[in-house]
């Protein structure tokens, strides 16, 4: 994550607040625990779904729905497991 | 330090469904309308609702308003202003079909017309028989809701100003309010907001409990900013309850695990729920299955290391039945109380959902406080609606779905109300104080030069921990009283928090030792308002008066921040043009 804007990895842990608790507390758990080790890919990919709408972005991470996006696939398996 | 100035004719704080509803009323009248919110709008928490909103259409059977009138004052256990409920009611199927027009994709019937669900509480004819009210798009109401008024916003010209935090109210010396101090998050830097007239659409403060269902964001800003300007906050009491929240994180479990045959068991393995409710048991209604949870905890009869929660036993129903018939539960379960409850039980809680209380208004979505012999004179130029505002149209207890309803109809009243204000009362802006905006500044210049203090997080966590164990679901005189105390004490810590990171460029630590100073705020409000209630209502169900007095307590509760006392002022009685339903025992 050397590379990676300071005030953007800010950002990021201001935007991975959401509307839905669910994803609050996923989010919190990960930027505790793995957040810090993901690679600069890995943190345009997670910056991708910060975009998602919190309903999307849930039934991804609750295994609801199917990621399609080879991009998102990778980053949706690290939340699933944290 | 001078402040940098943004001037607008109208400011909103909030982008959630009320202030979107708000802000395109504005707009569309062609007045220069900011909207503030701490996230981008769409992600506000409004779109965690799922359950739909009332009106009555009558589309699948026969409905009248004058029926979702009656169970809405029914509700809210007569406690509601009668003339707010009749005009939120009388209202509301206008208001679904206008959000129809803007294009929300509601579910519908064969014929075209929107489908309507049945939900808990909506009656024909004064509680003769359930009736279809609830408009709901799939499971996505409150997102389809505010992607809806979102759009239609940009289109209006509502000026954004997304991850921005209001911090404090700005009253001139006459006591009108003339704007609002805010925070940019990229920059750390704090404006004012000049305005005609602001509107607070802050939504809820859940996270003053240790058990909430609310998301993080929840934090009351608005009602900490009101009470911080000499605004009082009315009914705060009142905050509804579910029963199974899984311990320690506030995701919700469904009745219908209860349903389906699933046990609460205490400490002892008891199904303690025979006891309380031979007949019903687990399947009691959920205020009374919330309190005798409760109640095991504080005899001592609790679960887990802190015995501070009771446990929902599954897996005597088989692997089969909890995959087919509960799906999704087993995932929760696993995700968020680190159980599979196919072989182990669920650690539950009764969980906070929704606060009845909040910014005293009318049906017109002004604000009103006392003033004189006048108990609700209006604060020239300051508006709330939504969750952070109270009208009051859910009393002591929130019916089902009549809260997103709430949000369209008061959030477009209180745009109504601006525009008159500010086209015939408001040629000009009123001139800001001198020292606008160095409230704010004191408190970033304390929190910076804060030292020996303690960690936000651990305040906050007491914080919960103390309004959870008094002001939850079983209160009692006792119990009451211990909590004002221990609250008191915890806001002194709040004052002392101190934070590491001092920069200023998005700054999440800052922005939560702001929102602390918020929840302490609700906090204190809460537990003082509560402890003076000597009666059971709605939400308020108090041990030692377990009845409704109606001679003595019919009124509503006003707290004051600045000297922390309480004043009463009156229930509306009389609604618009239909006559006055008086007061019934509340039985189901
Ligand atoms: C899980 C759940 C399910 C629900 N289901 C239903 C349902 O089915 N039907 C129903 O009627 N009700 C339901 N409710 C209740 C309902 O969703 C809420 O009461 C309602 O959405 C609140 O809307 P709001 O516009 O008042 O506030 P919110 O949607 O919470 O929006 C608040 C806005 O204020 C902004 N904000 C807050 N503080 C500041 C600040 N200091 N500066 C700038 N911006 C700020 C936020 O960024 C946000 O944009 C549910 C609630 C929960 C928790």
């Amino acid at each position: 994550m050397t590379d990676f804007d300071p005030i953007e990895l800010k950002r990021i842990r201001w935007r991975s607040r959401r509307g839905l608790l669910e994803l609050d507390l996923v989010l919190e758990r990960f930027l505790a625990n793995g957040f810090e080790q993901l690679t600069t890919a890995e943190l345009f990919a997670y910056q991708k779904c910060l975009d998602l709408d919190d309903n999307d972005f849930l039934d991804y991470v609750n295994g609801k729905a199917e990621v399609d996006d080879p991009e998102l696939a990778h980053i949706i398996g690290i939340l699933r497991a944290a | 330090m001078t402040i940098p100035v943004r001037r607008f004719d109208a400011v909103i704080v909030g982008g959630g469904g009320a202030g979107l509803r708000a802000a395109l009323q504005l707009s569309e009248s062609g007045l220069k309308t900011a909207v503030l919110s701490k996230v981008f709008p769409t992600r506000s928490h409004t779109v965690a609702a799922q359950g739909g909103i009332s009106a009555s259409l009558g589309n699948v059977q026969e409905d009248r308003w004058e029926w979702h009138m009656f169970d809405t004052v029914k509700g809210s256990d007569w406690l509601g202003d009668q003339d707010a409920i009749e005009f939120m009611c009388r209202k509301a199927p206008e208001a679904v079909i206008e959000l129809e027009h803007f294009g929300m994709p509601f579910d519908r019937l064969e014929n075209g017309k929107i489908y309507q669900r049945p939900f808990g509480g909506h009656t024909q004819n004064e509680g003769e028989a359930p009736v279809q009210r609830a408009c709901a798009a799939a499971d996505r109401t409150g997102h389809a809701m505010l992607h809806t008024l979102y759009q239609r916003n940009v289109r209006a010209n509502t000026q954004f100003f997304i991850e921005w935090m209001a911090l404090d109210l700005i009253r001139d010396e006459d006591g009108d309010v003339v704007g609002v101090t805010a925070l940019e998050m990229e920059t750390g830097e704090v404006y004012n907001f000049h305005a005609k007239g602001v509107l607070f659409a802050t939504g809820g403060a859940g996270r003053i409990y240790a058990a909430s269902t609310n998301a993080f964001i929840n934090t009351g800003d608005g009602l900490g900013m009101s009470v911080r300007a000499g605004i009082p906050l009315e009914d705060m009491e009142f905050w509804q309850f579910h029963p199974t929240g899984v311990a320690g994180a506030g995701v919700l479990i469904t009745e219908g695990v209860r349903g389906e045959g699933g046990i609460l068991l205490n400490a002892n393995g008891e199904r303690f729920m025979e006891r309380y409710a031979p007949n019903l048991k687990d399947l009691a209604p959920r205020d009374f299955v919330a309190r005798s949870m409760e109640q095991e905890v504080l005899e001592g009869r609790g679960c887990g290391p802190n015995k501070d929660h009771v446990l929902l036993k599954l897996d005597h129903l088989g692997p089969d039945i909890i995959k087919q018939r509960l799906p999704g539960i087993r995932e929760i379960a696993i995700k968020f109380a680190g159980v599979d409850p196919i072989k182990e039980p669920i650690p539950v809680i009764p969980t906070c959902h929704y606060m009845m209380g909040g910014i005293p208004t009318n049906y017109r979505g002004e604000v009103v406080i006392p003033k004189g012999d006048n108990p609700e004179a209006r604060v020239n130029g300051f508006y709330a609606a939504g969750e952070c505002a109270c009208a009051s149209v859910h009393g002591a207890n929130r019916l089902g779905t009549n809260s997103l309803l709430d949000l369209v109809v008061f959030g477009k009243s209180a745009g109504d109300s601006m525009v008159e204000f500010i086209k015939s009362e408001m040629p000009t802006w009123k001139p800001l104080p001198a020292n606008a905006g160095q409230i704010s500044l004191d408190r970033i210049a304390r929190l910076d030069n804060q030292t020996g203090g303690e960690e936000v997080a651990d305040v906050r966590a007491a914080m919960q921990r103390t309004v959870q164990a008094r002001a939850a679901v079983f209160r009692n005189s006792e119990n009451l009283a211990l909590g004002v105390k221990e609250i008191q004490e915890v806001a002194e810590r709040v004052k002392r928090t101190q934070i590491k990171d001092k920069s200023k460029v998005f700054n999440t630590a800052r922005v939560e030792a702001l929102e602390l100073e918020n929840l302490i705020e609700v906090a204190v409000a809460t537990l003082i308002s509560a402890e003076a209630r000597k009666e059971s209502r709605g939400a308020h169900a108090h041990a030692d008066y377990q009845e409704r007095d109606d001679e003595v307590w019919m009124k509503h509760t006003l707290y004051y921040g600045e000297d922390r006392r309480l004043t009463y002022k009156p229930v509306h009685t009389k609604p618009l043009s239909v006559e006055y339903i008086a007061p019934k025992v509340r039985t189901f």
